[in-house]
């Protein structure tokens, strides 16, 4: 018998720590080379750690919630044959801890928890009476918060509950009440990142905000005409992919936009590819995923890239890879439009653009009343380092491609 | 058969109970409560195991081996407690075994007469299954015919047997060792688990030179080092030999028991062995009844498989207590299945959801644990915190003299919110605070919620009301 004490690896360029999102095996299980142990989150994506042996867990080290830095022993196993390390080695050394303690989920002294606490395990808390009439009653306990100490769940819960309408509840309005209750949720693992990435983008950098309406009229008439003779398997153009190689014409010609901003060495780096990040909302939060190298796409390949790597972030499916190295960023609103919006810069990068739903609108030309489809413009920029002409200047140019939406191709 | 007439009795009922035990018993008066024509079989006493030859035979000999035992130390030179008794005390077996089967039959006869009472009828023979709802039964009185509506198993289980040393003759299980006509003067006990122990210290108690053989490292192990220290440390004082990681390797010609260490098989060792107690563990009684007729799925253990409700794969067949896989071979486990599927046939919403069942071992000192060990809880992913307080610092404790075997109560809690998650405790008189331990984590009790309970002075419960004070950091008569 020996210990395999196994460090968390490198999971990906720069890379330095991960958050443990979720354990796949405990203490004293079994595992073979290659099951699941461990998920960690990275600024990017979640990654599913491996086991590297057959062996059975020893140790873990870190709830979830906890930040592992890389090459921190993670795990060990007891392994037959000699293992890596000595009994000694394997005991996990002192984490680094991080100088945040209210990341931490707080322990509470004494005092009454708060209703609705629960941890460790799911099993709600209540008597044996309670747990009897619930089941009788049809009543999931698991969806009750219960009003007593570490959350115990009373009769006048349950009475509560079916009064506020649970499933079972009889029907009829239910009397209105005042309530006093609050649910704490641990800000961890994917909502802590973006919390993180927001601040940091939004206290660092000095964003200006600049609409625009455009007149998409013509690139609306294009899009049905492609969309209508659209050859077998190509999937249907929407206005983003003609956004992306408009921007791609515009950004050319505008460097300054497509740039990374190092605050740090104080050092603008511009980029010949561009690299367009789509801010995406999945059931787990905000990813952006990455359409890289767009200058070097057709409207097609655009289309279907996007559509590739939008639904790998989706299903959870991209790579760090994916959603790494934009150098811009769009953010649509779709269907819910909205008439403005003041989009935060996707840090280091120093502009994004934010884009509307398109609607017929009365406008006036040539002194007539006349209705044209619209599509609201909302763009932000690092004032840092890009002047507000220049910004303003790239909304304009991108606009005169939209608005004359065969220049956009030649 | 002849023109289809069956000379055979034939009964129907709604619920068939198989098994008198602890399980079975209590699901029959409770289906009788419930006014469900019941029939229940049972191929010896009402009473099973748990009644006849088990539990309560047990103590009764527990509690008279351990008065023996402080007779004769009152009957020493200067006796103890200022008391002093001319001569030794002196044992007649018999007497003792008449008095505990006294006991048994009182028991027997009060189940029988409960059963009447709720309207269950009791059958005596044995069952044997055609299919899942049909057996027939052979007793005294003929052969007899049941057909049921439900059926709910509880044959409970049978103690495991050495194939190179079968029951029979000097080598016994715990059913023979409780009707001994006469104490052995050397006992080798094979299996140092709970049951071995019980009956080992028993016989210490009443004179025996005992000897233990336990293949684990330990004895006891599914006891925690801590909990298991003071029933070893009276072991020793007893005088009985315990010897660990040891195999039993059969009977010789003259009646001593041969074994070996588990690295060393080829060098045999002899034991003197006037009887030879085999207790390493139980079976499921799962076989000689039909029970490959039923369709009822068991594990790879030979446990009946079953629900949260203790409903087995075929409709309408129950399996409760030992021979269920939820069963965890605790009478109380047994019973309360049994009250909870006699509710379910009768058409309530029932389900076995207990947080926590006690187990309780009588050595002495005994053993308690009821709900999470601080391994355990820790395992599970609570934080945890755990507070002990010794019986030696109770005052009610020093009167019985129970602090003497070194016990105490330690308590398991979560850190966060102070649920209490685990009470474990060991000391003489233990078993009887099991039912505060249980209930308060029945209950989902916080530390506070005990610490805020008065508890009766002078009493060992106070050892669990300050046990609960260490772990919140104060308690008062530990410094």
């Amino acid at each position: 018998m020996g210990i395999y004490s196994f460090k968390l690896p490198d999971i990906g360029e720069g890379i330095v720590e991960g958050e443990v999102v979720a354990w796949h095996v405990e203490i004293g299980a079994t595992v073979k080379e290659d099951d699941p142990v461990l998920d960690v989150m990275t600024d990017k994506a979640t990654v599913t750690i491996p086991s590297p042996v057959d062996g059975t867990v020893r140790t873990r080290r870190g709830n979830v919630g906890d930040i592992l830095p890389v090459g921190q022993t993670c795990i060990t196993f007891e392994v037959d044959g000699e293992g890596n390390s000595s009994e000694e080695e394997a005991e996990p050394e002192p984490v680094v801890e991080e100088p945040a303690p209210e990341k931490k989920p707080k322990t509470k002294a004494a005092t009454p928890p708060a209703p609705s606490s629960r941890g460790g395990d799911s099993k709600p808390l209540a008597s044996p009476a309670v747990r009897r009439r619930a089941k009788e009653e049809g009543l999931d306990l698991s969806k009750v918060s219960g009003s007593g100490p570490a959350g115990r769940i009373t009769h006048a819960d349950l009475d509560a509950w079916k009064d506020a309408g649970s499933p079972v509840a009889a029907a009829g309005p239910a009397p209105r009440e005042a309530k006093v209750g609050t649910t704490e949720v641990p800000v961890v693992g994917l909502r802590r990142k973006i919390a993180e990435q927001m601040h940091k983008s939004y206290s660092s950098i000095a964003h200006f905000s600049y609409f625009e309406d455009v007149d998409v009229t013509n690139l609306e008439e294009l899009r049905q005409h492609l969309n209508s003779t659209r050859p077998d398997g190509a999937p249907k153009l929407t206005y983003l992919p003609f956004i992306m190689q408009a921007l791609v014409k515009a950004l050319a010609e505008r460097p300054e936009c497509n740039a990374h901003y190092d605050d740090e060495r104080e050092v603008i780096i511009r980029h010949e590819a561009i690299n367009l990040g789509i801010a995406t909302q999945t059931e787990r939060g905000l990813y952006v995923p990455v359409v890289k190298n767009v200058e070097a796409m057709d409207l097609w390949q655009t289309v279907a890239e996007m559509g590739r790597v939008t639904s790998a972030a989706k299903d959870g499916e991209a790579s760090l890879e994916e959603l790494s190295g934009s150098t811009f960023t769009i953010t649509s609103l779709g269907k819910m439009g909205g008439t403005g919006a003041t989009p935060i810069i996707n840090h280091p990068e120093v502009g994004i653009l934010g884009v509307h739903n398109a609607v017929d609108s009365a406008v006036v030309r040539d002194g007539n009343i006349v209705i044209r489809r619209i599509m609201k413009l909302s763009s932000s920029w690092d004032h840092r380092v890009v002047d507000g002409f220049d910004g303003a200047m790239m909304v304009q140019i991108l606009k005169n491609y939209l608005e004359h939406p065969a220049t956009i191709f030649m | 058969m002849n023109g289809g007439i069956s000379l055979v009795e034939q009964k129907k009922c709604q619920v068939l109970v198989i098994g008198a035990g602890p399980g079975g018993y209590v699901a029959a008066i409770r289906a009788g409560q419930l006014g469900l024509s019941t029939i229940i079989v049972e191929g010896e006493k009402a009473g099973g195991t748990c009644l006849i030859r088990g539990c309560i035979p047990s103590k009764a000999m527990i509690n008279a081996a351990h008065k023996l035992h402080d007779l004769s130390a009152m009957a020493k030179e200067g006796g103890h407690m200022g008391i002093s008794i001319p001569g030794p005390a002196e044992l007649n077996m018999e007497g003792l075994v008449a008095w505990k089967d006294g006991i048994v039959k009182r028991l027997n006869k009060g189940v029988e007469n409960l059963l009447k009472r709720a309207g269950a009828e009791l059958i005596n023979g044995w069952a044997e299954f055609i299919d899942a709802k049909t057996c027939k039964v052979s007793s005294a009185d003929g052969e007899l015919r049941i057909e049921a509506e439900n059926v709910i198993l509880a044959n409970g289980s049978v103690p495991t047997e050495l194939p190179f040393m079968p029951f029979g003759g000097d080598v016994i299980s715990s059913r023979e060792a409780l009707d001994l006509k006469e104490v052995p003067d050397n006992l080798v006990v094979v299996g140092g688990g709970y049951i071995g122990l019980e009956l080992g210290i028993a016989f210490a108690h009443l004179g025996s030179n005992v000897t233990v053989l336990e293949a684990m490292e330990t004895v006891l192990p599914i006891f925690d080092r801590e909990l298991r220290r003071p029933v070893e440390l009276n072991l020793k004082r007893l005088g009985v030999k315990v010897h660990t990681g040891v195999f039993a390797k059969g009977i010789d010609d003259d009646g001593n028991v041969q074994y070996a260490a588990k690295d060393e098989q080829e060098k045999i060792q002899t034991l003197k062995a006037d009887k030879v107690l085999v207790t390493v563990g139980r079976r499921p009684n799962n076989n000689g009844w039909g029970l490959e007729e039923m369709g009822v799925k068991t594990s790879e253990h030979g446990f009946v498989i079953v629900d949260g409700r203790c409903a087995t794969n075929m409709r309408g067949v129950y399996c409760i207590g030992d021979l269920a896989e939820r069963g965890a071979m605790l009478a109380h486990a047994a019973s309360s299945q049994g009250e909870m599927v006699a509710e379910v046939i009768a058409g309530n919403i029932r389900e076995w959801d207990p947080v926590a069942v006690p187990a309780i071992v009588f050595t002495e000192p005994e053993i308690v644990e009821v709900g999470l060990s601080p391994e355990q809880a820790s395992a599970e992913g609570h934080p945890v915190i755990i507070g002990k307080f010794p019986l030696a610092a109770n005052g009610r404790a020093l009167t019985m003299e129970a602090e003497k075997t070194g016990g105490f109560i330690r308590v398991v809690a979560r850190e966060d919110d102070h649920r209490i998650l685990g009470v474990q405790a060991v000391g003489t008189n233990v078993s009887e605070l099991s039912g505060e331990f249980t209930l308060a984590i029945e209950m989902g009790a916080l530390l506070e919620d005990v610490a805020g309970t008065i508890h009766a002075h002078p009493t060992m419960s106070e050892s669990f009301h300050e046990g609960v004070l260490a772990t919140l950091g104060h308690a008062i008569h530990i410094a």
